[in-house]
């Protein structure tokens, strides 16, 4: 018969490790305690004695890959003689958190299709108080703990609370070939929804983020983007306000380079970047991407808004390439193609400044005095506190904004 | 004093050669050829039961084990000096000890696979459990010894440390009052120059047994790779304690040659060529030259060695995997040694709790 080796925790509590190498190959002979392979957790590299003896059926996991604590590492054929340790439940030790997960009762209950009927659908969202006796009786029967008064300490479900409801109301299972409807979807996370989730958490949890807004009149920034579409060298070129808010930026960090760096934690060190790689958040098909603009300190306003166009042209197709997707030293998000007023951006994760565009439409705006209807826009911008103060985020910003109020005062700086 | 603490008292060299020491070499007059034999075969079934252990928890079935490779002959030599009514208080380590006072190696994992709280019953073998609270050895034994004394029983009571527990305010309490009340104490240190990744010099600028000398105890250092001279100090010692001259604290000097646990990486705080020094004094290594020298070895004995060797290693994995998981509410007993209320309230709670799933767990299966 075959046995399965799943994958101990080697340590106190660990939940993964990866696998080394393996030291056995498919239909080698091994003794009880033989060493069948190398595995390294976060605190060491272990030799892994096989528990069985008995012939290598087959090695189910690739050396390099890491694997949660129960995966079923290798399978061995033993000899029908050898008695076979007694089934036991893991109490306490020698499965980490991950394979409790995995324990018997998991596996039996996912028997039904994956996207289910739901176990709480409150509309609150909120998960229903319940014991737990409650919760694994309401999941045994098909019911959502949501549709069940509780009588309990503030009002928990308690287990006679299911038992009385499935007494009265059989379970609303559609019979027969009738489709089940679906009050909820389940998707795996994974791929760019998973990355970006990872980027987002660590930023957000790792800089401390400051947001700060400025509303101004646009006008003259709308008026000279009107004007430079009509010129030659940008034809064929989508001349938006995003190229002149970046152009805007690239000049501004000049005199503000601490937004345009990152915080090195490893060596307890800022690091100034005197180029600018400028990210443009995208919303492509695949997900949120932020590819960014090589050396984009040394482009002119064609050459940026070229670079823009070109560059979320390929981010929407999906083709953007990795070296497009890394290095970037500060970026721009323009939610304002959304409509949307403005935001209060997560920095992309390394970066010290994330500045938000708005949506340029017209508004009453006092202008010289008298009331007017203007374009006006919100800027915004996210910094990273440990590296930026306030009053170098707010000269910055500041400045930005002064740039597109009147874009004369770029040429100062061209 | 000082030339002992200076030089550890050594009876075998690691080339298996005798050392004139006649006033340590009386005090194991009798270890003739089957007692030199039944030691060996001591370390040997030690380092066996210990390394399965150690393979057990590499395959799932322990949370943890605290190996003692290269500290065997320490425990055995320390082990085998005790008579049956003399008392042990061990740490985590001191599974030879736990073995040659004849603890069943199929217990011996039970806390280890967190499926009880103790693993045997202590009064029947005068060895306490393993204790992981490092220097509470010193104090529980001062006490019992205390007690003992008051009783007028003639016994020793052994207490088993580390090096790095001598920097424990607790041994520090438990020396000063086993002095002050002559209790037949022997502090029994195995130095084996680490408390987990601290090097011993980083505990102590001075030898370890010096620092006896502060409460001013008699104290030595060993070789604790010798087992012969192991076992003759601990039963100086113990001898001392049994007829009313109160405590002694002995060193052996020794090297913990593998990881501080089975969650441990040695690799990173010490170098491979220090583990090959220590190799070379390696104590089962060191006791097989002596046999071999003496004409002791044959094949019959080496083979009997492995034979008790495999059986130890083989009732340590049956005992082990088969351990019976603990029902819940006896998470409870042995609190108290009488009824408690505020644990019988507990207790009832907790079986309310568990009484909830009554009958649900079938309706899943
Ligand atoms: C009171 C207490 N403090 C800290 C610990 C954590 N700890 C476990 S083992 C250990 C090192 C002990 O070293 P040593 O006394 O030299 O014994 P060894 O492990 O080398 O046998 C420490 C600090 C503990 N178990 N108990």
């Amino acid at each position: 018969m075959a046995q399965e080796f799943r994958l101990p925790d080697l340590g106190e509590g660990l939940t993964e490790a990866e696998l080394v190498s393996w030291a056995v190959e498919v239909g080698q002979t091994i003794e009880l305690n033989q060493v069948i392979g190398e595995v390294e957790t976060a605190k060491a590299l272990v030799e892994l004695p096989s528990p069985y003896p008995g012939v290598v059926e087959e090695l189910l996991v690739a050396p390099g890959a890491t694997v949660p604590v129960g995966t079923p590492i290798i399978r061995i054929a033993t000899d029908a003689a050898t008695p076979e340790a007694p089934a036991r439940t893991p109490v306490l030790v020698g499965y980490g958190p991950e394979a409790a997960a995995e324990s018997k009762r998991a596996r039996r209950r996912s028997v039904g299709p994956e996207t289910g009927r739901p176990e709480a659908a409150r509309t609150d969202g909120r998960r229903p108080d319940a014991s737990p006796a409650a919760r694994l009786a309401a999941r045994e029967r098909g019911i959502d703990l949501a549709v069940v008064a509780g009588t309990g300490p503030s009002g928990a479900v308690t287990r006679n609370d299911v038992e009385s409801h499935a007494g009265q109301s059989v379970p609303p299972e559609p019979s027969g070939t009738a489709e089940t409807v679906q009050r909820e979807t389940r998707t795996p996370i994974r791929g760019v929804r998973k990355q970006t989730a990872a980027a987002m958490v660590r930023s957000a949890f790792t800089a401390p983020h400051v947001t700060e807004f400025v509303t101004i009149d646009v006008t003259r920034s709308v008026e000279l983007l009107d004007r430079l579409r009509d010129l030659p060298e940008f034809e064929g070129l989508s001349v938006t306000p995003l190229s002149l808010v970046a152009k805007a930026m690239i000049v501004a960090l000049r005199a503000n380079p601490s937004l345009n760096a990152s915080w090195d934690e490893e060596n307890q060190e800022i690091v100034t970047k005197h180029y600018v790689n400028l990210g443009i958040a995208a919303a492509t098909p695949r997900g949120l991407m932020v590819p960014n603009i090589k050396e984009a300190q040394s482009l002119s306003l064609v050459e940026l808004c070229r670079a823009i166009t070109e560059l979320t042209a390929t981010a929407r197709s999906g083709k953007a390439e990795p070296a497009q997707l890394t290095g970037g030293t500060v970026s721009i998000t323009n939610v304002g193609v959304f409509g949307v007023d403005t935001g209060t951006p997560i920095l992309n994760p390394g970066e010290a400044a994330i500045l938000c565009l708005g949506s340029v439409g017209k508004r009453p705006w006092v202008h010289e005095g008298e009331l007017a209807v203007r374009w006006v826009t919100t800027l915004s911008v996210s910094f990273d506190h440990r590296v930026v103060d306030g009053e170098q985020g707010s000269r910055f910003l500041s400045s930005v904004a002064a740039m597109l109020h009147d874009p004369a005062s770029l040429l100062a700086h061209l | 004093m000082v030339d002992k603490i200076a030089y550890p008292v050594q009876l075998i060299q690691p080339d298996g050669r005798r050392v004139f020491r006649p006033d340590y070499t009386s005090l194991v007059r009798d270890i003739g050829p089957d007692q030199l034999r039944d030691l060996y075969e001591d370390l040997v079934a030690a380092r066996r039961m210990d390394v399965e252990a150690v393979a057990l928890q590499r395959q799932g079935e322990l949370g943890l084990w605290a190996p003692l490779l290269g500290q065997e002959a320490a425990q055995v030599g320390s082990a085998r000096a005790l008579r049956p009514d003399d008392y042990a208080f061990i740490s985590y380590r001191e599974h030879a000890v736990a073995y040659c006072r004849g603890v069943d190696p199929g217990v011996m994992t039970r806390m280890w696979r967190g499926c009880a709280h103790s693993a045997w019953d202590p009064s029947s073998v005068n060895v306490t459990n393993p204790a992981i609270v490092v220097g509470s050895q010193g104090l529980h034994a001062t006490g019992y010894a205390m007690g003992a004394h008051l009783d007028g029983a003639e016994i020793a009571t052994i207490a088993y440390f580390g090096d790095g527990a001598t920097s424990q305010g607790d041994l520090a309490e438990a020396l000063g009052f086993s002095m002050s009340f002559n209790a037949p104490v022997v502090f029994f240190c195995q130095n084996n120059q680490f408390a987990i990744s601290e090097p011993v010099h980083l505990q102590s600028p001075v030898p370890i047994a010096q620092r006896a000398a502060g409460y001013g105890m008699p104290a030595l250092r060993v070789d604790g790779n010798d087992v012969l001279a192991v076992l003759a100090v601990t039963r100086q010692a113990t001898q001392r304690a049994r007829e009313g001259s109160g405590p002694t604290f002995i060193e052996a000097v020794t090297y913990r040659m593998g990881p501080h646990t089975t969650s441990d990486d040695p690799t990173r705080y010490r170098a491979a060529a220090e583990t090959e020094i220590w190799k070379a004094r390696d104590p089962i290594d060191r006791m097989r030259r002596l046999l071999e020298r003496e004409g002791l070895l044959s094949d019959e004995f080496l083979a009997r060695v492995q034979a008790t060797a495999d059986a130890v290693a083989a009732r340590l994995r049956s005992g082990t995997v088969e351990a019976p998981d603990p029902a819940p509410l006896d998470l409870f007993d042995h609190v108290y040694s009488t009824d408690h209320p505020l644990i019988d309230e507990e207790r009832e709670q907790y079986a309310a709790y568990l009484a909830g799933f009554a009958g649900i767990e079938e309706a899943l299966s």
